[in-house]
């Protein structure tokens, strides 16, 4: 026999039937009935942050870094507004998430009433989709279909608005086990005869080229690509969003490409004849000048969204699926031929790489009396075993994070690539703590991104999450500083942080641990002391020299081949 | 070297597709020359009919991405899909200025195959369909300076043959 509930209770239902662990929110007038329902159960645990947005990229930490999707409840209006860049942030790098929106009555839509906006209309072009629930009877359904849509295909955030009426009117409660929609369907197995021209492609290959993105790690695809690259014995390089879907100590590993890669990822991609691309986009950061991208290379593409496919570079070989299951095709091909790895002391593919290794371009001073963020998160590195749970802002601190924290493992590494959102670290180690309570989580940050957010420092009190966070504390928004400081004549147009606050005295005032650290001789204690306190969450304000700037640099517009390294060595042409 | 395409969509019949459709054109500057859309035989289906040009990697690109909206069922590019009929409905209303000027547009619509809907003293107004060419010619014929008003539908296309485009 169904049962008759109100809408609120159907949606709390809802979510505890579909399995959501953690609601990340905050209360308002069009979302009352619902959290009266969350108040009388405890199978759905609510989060409490301090700001919308805040609950946006908490969801999304806990989606990155579990592959389930975050689960978000804000009111209507301004509830609904402040998370619209976190909502974009977790379009931008296809992560699982459903924002459920409070919404006035559907009597009052369209009459300027207290608290409305059209949500529907303001996430339309950064949601994977969207549902406003006009009847309480389409209420249990929609929830199914916003979880089902968010984590397939190409995941992707999906908004559902609910007005307050729809939480209040009765209807029979049903869940739907599984859902069917005619009109999204998405291709999961490549195409055989592609995938058969894609083998011959590499196994011919005399400079061939592995280059992966975000899509392998939301595939859960790991195993695949390693398992595959190391079959074929051939350099791997991952995106930003990439890292930790091969191991980041693993020889074949020549490093990040792009903006801020090594010389040998940019160099080997500039000159390989075959380049694989599995679950990534091509994006502007990553090609640098299209004009001049991979100019020998023919150009083999999987991903699971055909749009993505020839959007920015053309493709020789295009193959719509999922990362698992056309790697598990390929290494079928691959171990049923007389393919032997190449010798990487003798294969001139692998000599030549060798070669543009032996530039070091990850070097920096170590000898300076100034605190170096990059030997900050090496000491970071050494300190947690390489096994911790990074989560980072955007700027300077982000690149090093990427460059110096080498990841073995996937979702390890969680950071807004494709949007590039500050404020997000804190919000999302705050939602990577509570899926992992036993794990080191640490939040690399900048003051000036650290701000943004900090609110959230309250959220992580309440629910005791022994967070570390390693602000870079340079005084400067340091990657606009670094523009201005190439591009711009050293016109540092308000990019100097005045007026800052004392971080320990923050830190304190909510409840935390502060630590300021300004010797390089005291960073590894410091780290030390910090991870040794297992139930505190620990702000570090690391005092950084002003100076440092991210190298090695590929400058807008320019080729992968065009990269600069440190200042007094040699350009590279 | 741009071309235009005619696209016809299938999708849900929810509200807000339409914008999601327009919105889509506008966020990845997409050219939009027309667009069409009615309920289809299903009335929980729509056939929306887009008239677009670019390139032929941009005209890809706006397939596959119509394609990806969630609530689109099917697609076809009619310009690819093989021969395909694509009529527009116009209503015009031209002034009349003596019983020769209105004999001579009344012989207009004839030849045109149009017909004459509704007459006032000083004007017709004349319905016609035919290809977007052909209405532009109606306009050339009549002269640009009798039109009082018009309204155009936009492009509809199906393909020719037993093909068929089905939810």
């Amino acid at each position: 026999m169904t049962e008759r509930l109100r809408g609120a209770e159907i949606f709390v239902r809802a979510l505890a039937d579909e399995g959501v662990e953690f609601v990340f929110g905050y209360p308002g007038g069009s979302v009352l009935h619902i959290y009266d329902e969350i108040f009388k159960q405890d199978k759905v645990k609510h989060i409490l942050v301090r700001h919308e947005q805040g609950a946006t990229h908490a969801a999304d930490g806990y989606a990155r870094a579990t592959g389930k999707p975050g689960v978000v409840l804000v009111t209507s209006g301004p509830g609904a507004t402040n998370c619209v860049t976190g909502i974009a942030t977790a379009y931008m790098d296809s992560i699982p998430m459903v924002v459920f929106t409070g919404q006035v009555a559907t009597a009052l839509i369209g009459n300027d009433a207290f608290q409305e906006v059209d949500c529907i209309g303001i996430t339309r072009p950064c949601v994977k989709h969207n549902f406003l629930v006009e009847r309480v009877e389409d209420l249990a359904e929609t929830v199914k279909k916003a979880f089902y849509v968010a984590s397939t295909g190409r995941p992707g955030p999906v908004v559902v608005d609910i007005p307050k009426d729809v939480t209040a009117n009765v209807a029979e409660y049903h869940y739907p086990e599984s859902i069917d929609m005619r009109s999204y369907r998405p291709t999961v197995k490549g195409h055989p005869g592609q995938i058969k021209r894609a083998a011959q492609l590499l196994l011919a290959a005399r400079k061939p080229m592995i280059y992966t993105g975000g899509g392998v790690v939301l595939d859960n695809a790991a195993e695949h690509l390693t398992r595959f690259a190391r079959l074929l014995g051939y350099p791997v390089t991952n995106t930003l969003m990439g890292l930790g879907a091969f191991p980041g100590n693993d020889p074949q590993f020549v490093g990040m490409l792009g903006m801020h890669g090594t010389y040998e990822a940019n160099m080997a991609m500039h000159h390989c004849d075959v380049l694989l691309a599995i679950g990534a986009r091509f994006d502007d950061r990553v090609t640098g000048d299209l004009e001049k991208f991979c100019p020998e290379a023919k150009i083999i593409h999987v991903d699971i969204d055909p749009a993505s496919i020839s959007k920015n570079v053309p493709v020789d070989v295009p193959i719509v699926g999922s990362v698992s299951s056309v790697l598990t095709d390929l290494i079928e091909i691959i171990e049923g031929s007389d393919h032997t790895p190449p010798n990487r002391d003798s294969d001139p593919w692998w000599q030549q790489i060798a070669e543009w290794r032996k530039l070091d371009c990850l070097r920096y001073d170590r000898k300076s009396d100034k605190i170096k963020p990059q030997a900050v998160i090496q000491s970071l590195y050494r300190v947690t075993g390489g096994e911790a749970y990074v989560t980072s802002d955007v700027g300077q601190h982000q690149m090093w994070a990427a460059q110096f924290y080498p990841f073995d493992k996937p979702r390890r590494w969680i950071n807004s690539g494709g949007l590039g959102t500050m404020g997000f670290g804190l919000p999302a180690a705050i939602g990577v703590q509570l899926a992992f309570p036993d794990s080191q989580v640490a939040c690399i940050t900048g003051e000036a991104s650290f701000v943004m957010c900090v609110q959230e420092l309250s959220t992580a009190l309440q629910y005791g999450l022994p967070i570390k966070i390693i602000s870079l504390n340079n005084r400067y928004m340091g990657m606009v500083r670094q523009w201005q400081e190439f591009f711009y004549d050293r016109r540092y147009s308000h990019s100097y942080m005045d007026a800052l606050p004392d971080f320990v005295k923050m830190a304190e005032a909510f409840g935390h641990v502060g630590m300021r650290i300004e010797n390089p001789a005291d960073v590894d204690g410091a780290l030390e002391e910090a991870f040794a306190m297992k139930d505190r969450l620990v702000l570090m304000d690391f005092i950084t020299d002003q100076t440092e700037n991210v190298y090695p640099m590929i400058a807008a517009g320019k080729g992968q081949h065009e990269m600069h390294l440190a200042p007094n060595e040699r350009e590279l042409a | 070297m741009n071309e235009r395409h005619t696209i016809s969509i299938l999708m849900e019949n929810a509200s807000g597709a339409l914008s999601r459709v327009s919105g889509l054109f506008s966020a990845r500057a997409y050219n939009i020359e027309s667009l069409a859309v009615a309920p289809t035989e299903d009335p929980t289906v729509s056939r929306m009919t887009v008239v677009t040009t670019g390139s032929p990697e941009i005209i890809e690109q706006i397939t596959k991405q119509l394609n990806k909206l969630v609530d689109v069922i099917k697609l076809v590019d009619l310009n690819d899909g093989g021969p395909h009929i694509e009529r527009e409905l116009m209503l015009v209303k031209l002034r009349t200025a003596g019983p020769e000027q209105r004999a001579e547009f009344k012989r207009l619509a004839d030849i045109f195959g149009g017909a004459i809907v509704d007459i006032t003293e000083v004007s017709y107004t004349i319905e016609l369909s035919g290809t977007r060419e052909r209405l532009d010619d109606f306009i050339e014929a009549a002269g640009v300076r009798h039109v009082m008003e018009m309204a155009r539908s936009g492009v509809l296309g199906l393909l020719k043959g037993s093909k068929a485009l089905k939810a």
